[in-house]
């Protein structure tokens, strides 16, 4: 049986899920054997989390509502870890704000 | 030895470099076809790997913010989805030099072509990914650039910036390039002065071209190639100046600005992008005395959401704090394909609000977006280049008719308080008719320009524009004492608010309300404290 998650958070970061925000998201996602996706609408395009070069693509500035989704092993936790270091703000402190 | 030739652009971090021009538009390396599309595929894997571990190598002596650059760009360069599109191209027979530019050059028009500035600026970083493994595929020996050079060209890699041993001086001069971009945020920090946008017209430096030395005020945004010794030397007074004024200013950021009798004056920042503010904490301005907008007007006709948002952002940013947003300015040396005309002496010509009136259709656009962004904060609008009462007259009834149309569609709007730029002599030397606009933005540059008839990107007559010649101060004072009469805010938004040696006789002219470059906002409270009004 095949496990799966989704959930939604909103992206805080000041520059959206660009540059350094998105190489910490896809190095997470590549930490887990689920295949995961993000999406900025529910209905999708979905773009493939483990690729930096499509979290990109997806453009996704502050204030995003960010859809993320997971399907096989660890779907859950995945999902749980990705919605956790979006909220954490990417574990920057608030002189990125300055810098970017 | 040629002409001295002065370049203006935007200065994307302050600060001067005295050197040689070190020209970044190189010729790109030869590349050797190999025999078999294997061997194509092979080469290309060698080169990213070369290239990843290159990067990998900088890492090791960058500070976190470098290190943070370098690591997007690695990770991008392992990402199968970057080069997955280049192998395939090899596959049906492209060679591997060719099948990357290609696939790396569809990725950065994706960049390109983004609405948001901070994605845009990220067209660098690609552009440099693909440059370091193209120099890995052709073995380019890349000319060492000699110490405390000013590198001179259409754009700079970030990885450019990182490998430059900037301890010896040295700057970065950019025809096009983005006060929002990497190598832009690397430079302030680390104090290396950088101009962008200087155009192409410049002439390309080269082994066969030398310019010689080059002049880079990156304080104010220019560079002056081929300088004359008089140039020379008062340049490095203007350097020595400006380094013994930025120690000092550092101190003043965080106060409010009060000069040494205690008088309270109003700092506020000029700005031309919405991400303009990003870099800024709002606790050390008034304000944003000036927002460009032609900007948003560069490539094409911004709709009106575009616009409305662009506003909504800087108006949240500013909370309760005033923003001042202008009306597009374009025409004049600010041409933009599909509104401005070609003209024979176009300062002269159908520019600012002249433009915006004859092209009414345009400017309603931008007026609907001003008047429902005007609910998100405490905004201003004023309208550049008003040289009659008319014009003003007949910009504010659009204001009129458009928030009347918003209204009868139930759309939320306000209307913003409307001034007008003091920048055509005209509304200098007669003020009165304009009793009735809100406020006065003197617009130093082009009222500066007008009143000398000395332009200011012209070397020859550069000493004759000078806004602290007494026929400008008079004018200013002028304009002061009649908004003191009638009420009426007067502030000032031109380069020279920001420019210390300036801002004694604006404030002896009767000025309290001052807009600059955000990278001035230290010196010119610095400079405010020292004047004795």
């Amino acid at each position: 049986m095949s496990a799966s998650a989704e959930a939604t958070v909103l992206i805080t970061h000041a520059v959206g899920l660009h540059a350094r925000p998105s190489v910490k998201f896809t190095k997470l996602a590549k930490t887990f054997a689920a295949d995961v996706e993000v999406a900025l609408a529910a209905n999708g395009p979905w773009f493939d989390a483990k690729s930096i070069v499509k979290v990109m693509a997806a453009k996704a500035p502050k204030g995003t509502l960010l859809h993320i989704r997971a399907k096989g092993d660890g779907a859950g936790e995945a999902v749980g870890a990705l919605v956790e270091l979006v909220r954490r703000d990417f574990d920057e402190g608030a002189d990125h704000v300055r810098t970017a | 030895m040629s002409e001295p030739l002065r370049l203006q652009g935007i200065s994307a971090s302050a600060g001067y470099a005295e050197g040689p021009l070190f020209s970044l538009d190189r010729a790109t390396a030869h590349y050797t076809v190999k025999a078999t599309a294997a061997d194509e595929r092979a080469a290309l894997e060698t080169a990213i790997g070369v290239a990843t571990q290159r990067l990998g190598g900088l890492i090791d002596t960058a500070n976190s913010e470098a290190a943070g650059i370098l690591e997007f760009q690695i990770a991008m360069l392992e990402d199968d989805a970057l080069s997955g599109p280049a192998f395939a191209a090899i596959a049906s027979g492209q060679a591997a030099d060719a099948a990357w530019r290609q696939a790396l050059d569809t990725e950065i028009a994706g960049y390109e072509t983004s609405d948001q500035d901070y994605f845009r600026a990220r067209a660098a970083d690609l552009r440099d990914i693909r440059d370091q493994v193209l120099r890995a595929l052709t073995e380019d020996d890349e000319r060492a650039a000699p110490a405390g050079a000013i590198f001179y060209g259409e754009d700079i890699a970030p990885t450019r910036f990182l490998e430059t041993d900037w301890s010896t001086g040295g700057g970065i001069a950019l025809k096009a390039g983005s006060a929002a971009s990497h190598v832009a945020m690397l430079a302030r920090s680390r104090g290396v002065p950088m101009v962008v946008g200087l155009g192409a017209a410049g002439p390309s430096a080269s082994p066969a071209n030398p310019v010689g030395i080059a002049l880079l005020d990156a304080e104010h945004g220019g560079i002056v190639l081929s300088p004359s010794p008089a140039e020379i030397e008062a340049f490095r007074r203007s350097s020595s100046s400006f380094a013994a004024r930025r120690d000092k200013a550092k101190t003043y950021l965080a106060k409010p600005a009060v000069t040494k009798a205690g008088t309270r004056v109003q700092v506020q920042v000029n700005i031309a992008d919405p991400s303009d503010v990003d870099g800024i904490d709002v606790a050390t301005c008034d304000g944003v005395g000036l927002m460009r907008t032609e900007f948003l007007f560069g490539r094409t006709l911004p709709d009106e959401e575009t616009q409305y948002r662009a506003y909504r952002k800087v108006l949240e940013w500013a909370g309760e704090k005033p923003v001042t947003i202008r009306t597009v300015d374009a025409g004049g040396d600010k041409p933009v394909p599909g509104f401005t005309v070609a003209e024979a002496n176009p300062f002269l010509g159908l520019r600012g609000i002249r433009l915006s009136l004859a092209r009414p259709e345009i400017l309603r656009v931008q007026i609907r977006a001003l008047l429902r962004a005007g609910i998100h904060g405490n905004l201003k609008v004023m309208f550049p280049m008003i040289a009659v009462a008319d014009e003003f007259a007949r910009a504010a009834a659009l204001f009129t008719e458009e928030q009347a149309g918003l209204a009868a569609r139930g759309i939320a709007q306000k209307m913003p308080p409307l001034g007008i730029m003091v920048e055509v002599p005209s509304v200098a030397i007669a003020p009165e008719a304009f009793a009735d606009v809100a406020f006065f933005s003197i617009g130093s540059n082009d009222l500066t320009q007008y009143v000398m008839a000395a332009a200011r990107d012209n070397v020859s007559v550069a000493h004759l524009n000078s806004v602290r010649h007494p026929a400008v101060l008079r004018l200013i004072a002028s304009v002061v004492a009649f908004g003191r009469e009638q009420e009426i805010p007067v502030s000032l938004c031109g380069d020279a608010g920001g420019d210390p040696a300036s801002i004694p006789g604006l404030l002896e002219a009767g000025l309290r309300d001052l807009s600059v470059a955000p990278a001035q906002l230290a010196m010119a409270k610095a400079a405010i404290a020292d004047v004795p009004v």
